[in-house]
């Protein structure tokens, strides 16, 4: 095989993998602010992609426009969900909140089953089929706008943590819960925001990937496991872990797809989990915990 | 023995368990085939959820893959007996030491590595679509297209090779659920039970005092999985087919876990309320969804999943704990009360 | 007296922070030795070296000789140190005698063996008729006690007691310390602890180590160690001098 052709497909993994970062850093945000992890990630995900593919169906919106609108929607469904069901677990033992949001994740993936059916559905722009050439390069029009916007969101989330009083609030609260509840900040009100802004993430991402994929209700629960790779590989709580977390494993997918089969290709992915969890269990920009 | 396995359990609860026990002996007298089934199912669920519980309930250890050593155990039996005709009862010890193997494999790395909480629970997960993926793509044992056995003979049932009409395996699974409900009960009261909860409540102080938190830890990881291999076996040969795709999926891990979370985990009587409930219940609504007419998949799951939400809001503790009290029995259970 | 216990040379740094310096000191058999110092003096992360919990980055520690640092805590457990946690660790969900039975299990061959001693243990300090109820539901007092039965159920030669009696009122100190005594007197138990109250380190011990920014600053009789300079100083602070 031409060496263009790795190259090729490397940078294909890594604009996907960019995509993956941005859904892994809304799983990332919400641990790192509330501690609990979201095991209804991937299906508020699909969710995201429900809306953009019915959306783009009924009334022909591209997706890319959407992302804003569709991370609204589901920044509403983040906050509500906090605030209404997971806030009173916040002090129940760790596997008392897997549960909870198992059980989220379990009515979200079979009630868009209800809704849409199992079939697959896609989104085929007018520039589904684009390209660029950049020297030997071709790079997918599709990959490379969503890698973009993937980047331009993560951009103006760090942003937000820096600098909005908000979001320097949130990090507060992570720092020190009994801190941030000494010097009066309303500590559950910002718990629902990082929860809606980690939600808000993957649904920008889930807008993104509709260009890429097809979705079905039942790819929820890979895209949520997908989700703690990354994050896992990353460190657990690093936004900036996150992307690079996403990359690698967009390219080790790509790279494995091309080289084995791409059926395979999850076995790399969980190969590389299982080797951070060993090796260096924080995480590749994690910090150790004391 | 008699002796040992009673003491301490109250009459009222004695009376209970015994007549139950006569009930479920001799449903298939009064049950049809369509009851059976639900009945095999539910019997299925009380043993898999007592065999989770052991990691769960008495050693505090989170697995959400357990379907991998339903899997293992499955495959293993299932391929031996399509290959060379080994019939199940002599490929059980195999099926068992295969899944126990990956069991002792998962703990090895967690344990000795320190992965625990959240990432040991996602550790859990990782080896289940491990398992998943490569036997999608392990031709020996048929791949993703799946391994199928020659179907039941209904005619004449044949214990020994596991082929016969569902009365037989309501009785086998039956066996099987008392005997695991019995092994637990004693396990509670030994030493490994008390080393086990000890862990599960504070894993230092349990350390301070000489427990060997690693090598107990290991035990429960080993005994579990190698007791939902058993389950595996008898799954395959009930149901003759086995596909990566279903027998790995997390959706299954989740399943097998319903029971004892809804019945209440660490409890003895948990996993078995739990599974008559989850099971009961959603056999119910599907008997109601097919007399209005409607088939609309995912809502059983949906049912699930709510019922889940309910119970870890609701019930923390599970339904048992409270139920337990409220009919005097709680000194029987199961929590370590060994008084 | 020959030395149970002896400390040599023990050093850890938490990143960067040196918590305890080469601290060297010895525990006669059959003695009660008070190690004592401000907060954060290093006194319970000694603890923890000696327990087995932290790895200590130098020297060494001895019991009847040999060397037990390195080992995990539950091997110095089963070689004869059984500990005390100054935030007590009940083993909540189980109940009183349930979490002295596995305290029990370290030295007992049986179950009932097990259950027999932590009878005996729950007898001795006041718990019995406690033994039914869940741990969780126990009072702060009753909780330090329930600490002090399960470590003495494993049957220890040498038990370190981390601040038994903080938190304790006035009648419940002098029954611990009545305790402490007899179990010293009458089975000869070699007891080294951490404490604050002074009233209790002066009934009780024999000789005091005192402690100070990881380091140890003064070791003697209780009395040498009430006129010891060096020792008021670090406790009242220099201005007070």
């Amino acid at each position: 095989m031409p060496a263009e052709i790795y190259l090729n497909v490397a940078v294909s993994g890594l604009l996907t993998g960019l995509v993956y970062g941005l859904m892994a850093l809304g799983l990332s945000v919400i641990f790192g602010v509330v501690r609990v992890v979201n095991f209804a990630h991937g299906e508020m995900m699909t969710i995201a992609m429900y809306i953009a593919v019915t959306l783009f169906a009924a009334l022909k919106l591209d997706p890319l426009v959407m992302m804003v609108p569709i991370a609204a929607v589901l920044f509403a469904l983040g906050y509500a969900m906090q605030a209404g069901l997971i806030n009173p677990f916040i002090t129940r033992p760790e596997h008392s909140q897997f549960m909870l949001l198992i059980a989220v994740a379990i009515i979200l993936v079979n009630g868009l089953l209800i809704i849409f059916g199992p079939d697959a559905r896609s989104v085929q722009t007018s520039y589904s089929f684009d390209s660029f050439l950049i020297g030997p390069l071709i790079v997918d029009a599709t990959k490379a706008y969503a890698g973009a916007a993937a980047i331009a969101v993560a951009i103006a989330l760090f942003a937000f943590f820096r600098f909005n009083r908000i979001g320097k609030a949130i990090r507060a609260c992570a720092d020190n819960y009994m801190g941030a509840l000494v010097v009066g900040l309303d500590v559950k009100r910002l718990y629902a925001l990082t929860f809606g802004i980690g939600a808000a993430c993957v649904g920008a991402a889930g807008a993104m990937l509709s260009l890429v994929i097809d979705v079905t209700p039942a790819i929820g629960p890979a895209y949520t496991l997908l989700a703690f790779v990354i994050v896992i590989t990353g460190g657990l709580g690093s936004m900036p872990g996150a992307l690079l977390g996403g990359v690698l494993i967009g390219l080790t997918e790509a790279l494995a797809g091309l080289f084995f089969t791409p059926s395979a290709k999850t076995m790399f992915a969980f190969g590389i989990l299982v080797l951070v969890l060993l090796f260096r269990p924080q995480g590749i920009l994690g910090r150790r915990q004391a | 023995m008699i002796g040992r396995l009673v003491e301490g359990t109250p009459r009222r609860g004695l009376v209970l368990l015994a007549v139950l026990l006569m009930a479920f002996l001799a449903a298939p007298l009064v049950a049809n085939d369509y009851m059976l089934t639900v009945l095999i199912l539910i019997l299925y669920f009380s043993y898999t959820g007592q065999a989770w519980n052991i990691m769960m309930g008495f050693a505090g250890q989170l697995s959400l893959g357990h379907a991998l050593y339903v899997g293992l155990g499955g495959y293993a039996a299932a391929a031996l007996y399509f290959h060379f005709g080994i019939g199940p009862w002599l490929s059980l010890p195999l099926a068992v030491a295969v899944a126990a193997a990956a069991g002792a494999i998962l703990g090895f790395l967690a344990f000795r590595f320190g992965v625990a909480g959240v990432y040991f629970a996602i550790l859990t997960i990782a080896f289940a679509e491990f398992a998943r993926v490569g036997f999608d793509h392990f031709t020996w044992v048929g791949g993703s297209a799946g391994l199928f056995l020659p179907v039941a003979n209904y005619t004449r049932n044949d214990l020994w090779t596991l082929r016969g009409n569902p009365t037989m395996f309501y009785y086998v699974i039956l066996a099987m659920t008392v005997a695991a409900f019995v092994l637990c009960h004693l396990l509670l009261r030994s030493r490994a039970g008390y080393c086990w909860q000890a862990i599960r409540e504070d894993e230092e102080a349990a350390r301070a005092l000489g427990i060997n938190t690693f090598r107990y830890k290991m035990y429960a990881v080993v005994l579990s999985a190698g007791m939902t291999a058993f389950a595996g076996v008898f799954f395959a040969f009930y149901y003759n087919n086995l596909f990566p795709e279903q027998v790995f999926s997390i959706s299954r891990s989740i399943e097998l876990i319903l029971g004892p979370i809804i019945g209440g985990v660490g409890t003895l009587v948990g996993p078995i309320i739990g599974a008559f409930l989850i099971t009961g219940l959603a056999e119910s609504l599907r008997e109601v969804m097919h007399a209005l007419g409607v088939d609309v998949p995912g809502l059983k799951q949906v049912f699930y999943g709510l019922c889940l939400l309910a119970v870890v809001m609701f019930l923390p503790d599970g339904i048992w704990p409270p139920l337990s009290r409220a009919l005097g029995l709680d000194r029987d259970s199961s929590r370590g009360q060994g008084t | 007296m020959p030395a149970l216990l002896e400390v040599e040379g023990l050093s850890k740094n938490f990143s960067g922070l040196r918590a305890v310096q080469d601290v060297s000191f010895a525990v006669p058999a059959g003695a009660i030795v008070a190690l004592i110092g401000p907060n954060g003096a290093g006194k319970t992360t000694c603890f923890n070296m000696i327990a087995g919990v932290y790895r200590p980055d130098a020297g060494a520690v001895r019991l009847n000789g040999e060397r037990i640092d390195g080992r995990r805590a539950d091997q110095i457990c089963r070689a004869g140190v059984g500990r005390t946690f100054q935030l007590v660790k009940p083993f909540a969900g189980l109940s009183v005698l349930d979490n002295v039975i596995v305290g029990a299990l370290n030295a007992s061959r049986t179950m009932a063996e097990a259950r027999t001693q932590a009878e005996a243990m729950l007898d001795l300090l006041g718990l019995a008729p406690k033994r039914a109820l869940p741990a969780a539901s126990l009072t702060l007092a009753e909780r330090k006690r329930l600490e002090v039965a399960r470590a003495l159920a494993t049957r220890p030669r040498m038990l370190l007691l981390d601040e038994v009696m903080a938190g304790l009122r006035p009648t419940e100190i002098d029954q611990m310390v009545k305790l402490l005594r007899d179990l010293n007197s009458a089975r000869g138990l070699t007891i080294l602890l951490i404490e604050h109250v002074m009233r209790a380190v002066m009934a009780l011990s024999l000789r005091v180590i005192v402690m100070h920014h990881g380091q140890v600053i003064a070791a003697g009789t209780p009395d040498e160690i009430a006129r010891d300079p060096a020792v008021l100083e670090c406790y009242l602070g220099e201005e007070a001098l």
